[in-house]
């Protein structure tokens, strides 16, 4: 058992890795053997997630290092006598623990809705194939120690993610979405990596704690700074770099949506890692703080107002996930804002936005996977020609309220836990701040009764088939019961694994340099 | 100026030619052009860093004093880029292929049903 927690950094990316290049072979045997695979890879990752994160927050989320290729003491020895230190670092705290639970979540909810909903569609194999190489992707942004892998694990999540944006080559609109968003994409992981080049010129060295420990906040640090803020801020999709966001929530299929919120979370947590740990108080963050928590007010704000006009429902969650995203920058960056300080309300703030990125994942997800029942069940995606769902989908409609209220912050779903932290926090800091994400909070609730209205009530609809079959359903209950178990204790969960999160950004980088470079 | 600094200067140029083609142009397969041309740019500034004047490779039999050693680092984060950049560059052609049999067209104002 400690073998498997000792080695599950790396076998959280090898094995949907494995499984990615194993599903095409395995699919030649046919389809029920490759869900098995499938859903059995998606498990065991997911296990070993859960393995991860029940040690690492067993030890309050104190960072634990995974060193590929360094039994070798220091390094390989050359005939001149020269040693070259060569090996790959994934460093895990609490932090990073956090988003592997998230992803594991998403992807084994993706995964199995993914079952029932593919049945009668083309593509499958090679669609689970870019699913596994997508969450493999994410696990490496989430558990490296090293910049460079971070960028090349955020290449493999960009290409994967637009494969599966755009593999329905036969939909005029999802090539669309697939050529902006693989282009943007590119330019972000080409900022990231000059700033990368930028930073191993100075220092020469790529691991996010030695960098760290040398870092002296010169000009082309900050150069360095503002390319990684630029790149990641658009990977996350914040406003004004969020054009891309909607197409690709949009027009990837319902299960994937949810992935693709994941994936953003990645980017975003890529984020927070480089301001917390890499900068830390290296340079004046105060400034940094009120520049995400402006992001975070338009992203909020156009978010919110974009979902109300829209009339496509998968484009109208789209920008409900991307209003969202607002949310989780407001809680860091006022937490950034005054991190020279630190003052309670700061880590107030911390908690929140973290705890946020659970909530929203477990929402939106939920929210994405009804969007893709109601597509299923009507064959239409404009909100004015559809009604009267209720009829025929009491449990589904169930299910939507609790994500819609949930996502709204309504209590006692658990969005109202996460966003009732951050009202609390950013309110100390300015009142407007907490006024400008309350009323989006209501004007989302004002979107999703509209799309409440339109979908689920109104005079039943000839054609309409039954409630969704069990496989769609169980995915869909089991994040709903996230969402409602989350909302109603918490405290607990706050305690257990949010603080330790929120911790590990915040006090947590001279642990996080120690453990890679001794002393500490 | 010192001569050993126009790489450097090539570089920037490169990425800023790339980005004035990724904004301005209206041709998609100009776009991928303008990605590339940032590309490179990163490329060549990757491999400008680890330049050193009299170098030798550092090869396992061959490996010279750590004073004349080309540093490996920046060549093998290049490779890897390249390698990165044909998967992206490829995906965003077939996008480019796919979008011209929908449409009919690659220009940029002429492909727009995902609006608002």
């Amino acid at each position: 058992m400690t073998a498997l927690t000792n080695h599950a950094p790396v076998l959280l990316i090898a094995i949907p890795l494995l499984g990615a290049f194993a599903v095409p072979l395995i699919g030649k045997l046919g389809r029920q053997a490759r869900n098995t695979f499938v859903g059995l890879i998606a498990l065991i990752t997911a296990a070993f997630a859960g393995l991860l994160a029940a040690h690492i927050f067993g030890q309050a989320g104190a960072p634990s290092l995974y060193v590929l290729g360094g039994h070798q003491g220091f390094g390989i020895p050359l005939p001149s006598g020269l040693s070259v230190p060569i090996r790959i670092i994934l460093e895990v705290d609490g932090m990073g623990a956090f988003m592997a639970l998230i992803t594991a979540l998403i992807m084994l909810t993706g995964a199995f809705f993914s079952f029932s909903y593919w049945k009668e569609r083309s593509g499958g194999t090679l669609f689970y194939s870019l699913l596994m190489l997508l969450t493999a992707g994410i696990f490496g942004m989430e558990l490296t120690g090293d910049m460079f892998n971070f960028f090349v694990f955020l290449e493999i999540t960009s290409i994967a993610a637009c494969g599966l944006i755009g593999f329905r080559v036969w939909l005029k609109t999802s090539q669309e979405a697939g050529f902006k968003v693989m282009a943007l994409y590119t330019l972000s992981g080409l900022f990231v990596l000059l700033a990368v080049g930028l930073l191993y010129g100075q220092y020469g060295g790529l691991n996010i704690a030695y960098l760290a420990s040398a870092l002296t906040g010169s000009t082309i640090d900050i150069v360095a700074l503002g390319l990684l803020l630029t790149g990641l801020a658009l990977k996350a999709g914040a406003v004004p770099l969020h054009m891309w966001a909607p197409d690709a929530y949009g027009e990837a299929p319902a299960p994937m949506s949810a992935v693709l919120v994941a994936n953003s979370q990645a980017s975003l947590y890529g984020l927070f890692r480089i301001l917390f740990t890499l900068f830390g108080l290296t340079i004046s963050v105060g400034a940094l703080g009120w520049i995400l928590i402006v992001l975070a007010l338009l992203t909020i704000f156009v978010g919110v107002t974009m979902a109300l006009i829209q009339n496509d429902i998968k484009r109208l969650i789209a920008y409900s996930a991307v209003s969202q995203i607002g949310y989780m920058l407001l809680g860091v960056g006022v937490g950034l804002a005054v991190s020279a300080a630190k003052p309670d309300f700061g880590f107030v703030a911390m908690q929140g936005g973290i705890f946020h990125m659970l909530n929203d994942a477990a929402c939106i997800g939920l929210l994405f996977f009804v969007s893709g029942v109601i597509i299923r069940a009507t064959g239409t995606r404009d909100l004015n020609r559809m009604g009267g769902l209720a009829h025929s989908m009491k449990w589904t409609s169930v299910l939507f309220i609790i994500g819609a209220f949930a996502l709204a912050g309504v209590p006692p779903f658990n969005g109202f836990a996460s966003k009732f932290l951050i009202y609390e926090a950013s309110f100390k800091l300015s009142p407007f701040l907490a006024v400008i994400a309350i009323l989006s909070s209501i004007l989302l609730l004002a979107v999703f009764v509209k799309v409440f209205q339109a979908a689920f009530l109104g005079a039943k609809q000839e054609g309409i088939g039954g409630e969704v079959p069990m496989g769609m359903m169980v995915p869909m209950v089991a994040l709903a019961l996230v969402v409602i178990v989350f909302g109603l204790f918490p405290g607990f969960f706050v305690d257990k694994i949010v603080t330790p999160a929120a911790n590990a950004l915040w006090y947590g980088r001279d642990a996080y340099i120690g453990l890679v470079l001794g002393g500490g | 100026m010192n001569i050993g600094n126009l790489p450097f200067v090539v570089a920037a140029l490169l990425v800023a030619f790339g980005i004035y083609t990724f904004l301005f142009k209206r041709n998609l397969i100009k776009l991928v052009i303008g990605v590339s041309l940032v590309e490179t740019g990163v490329n060549l500034f990757l491999v400008t860093l680890g330049y050193r004047t009299a170098g030798i490779a550092p090869i396992y039999t061959f490996a010279p004093e750590a004073e004349r050693m080309v540093l490996p680092t920046p060549q093998a984060l290049t490779l890897t880029s390249i390698v990165i950049g044909l998967a992206t560059t490829a995906l965003l052609l077939s996008f480019a292929v796919f979008i011209h049999r929908h449409y009919g067209t690659l220009d940029v104002r002429k492909v727009k049903e995902l609006r608002g």
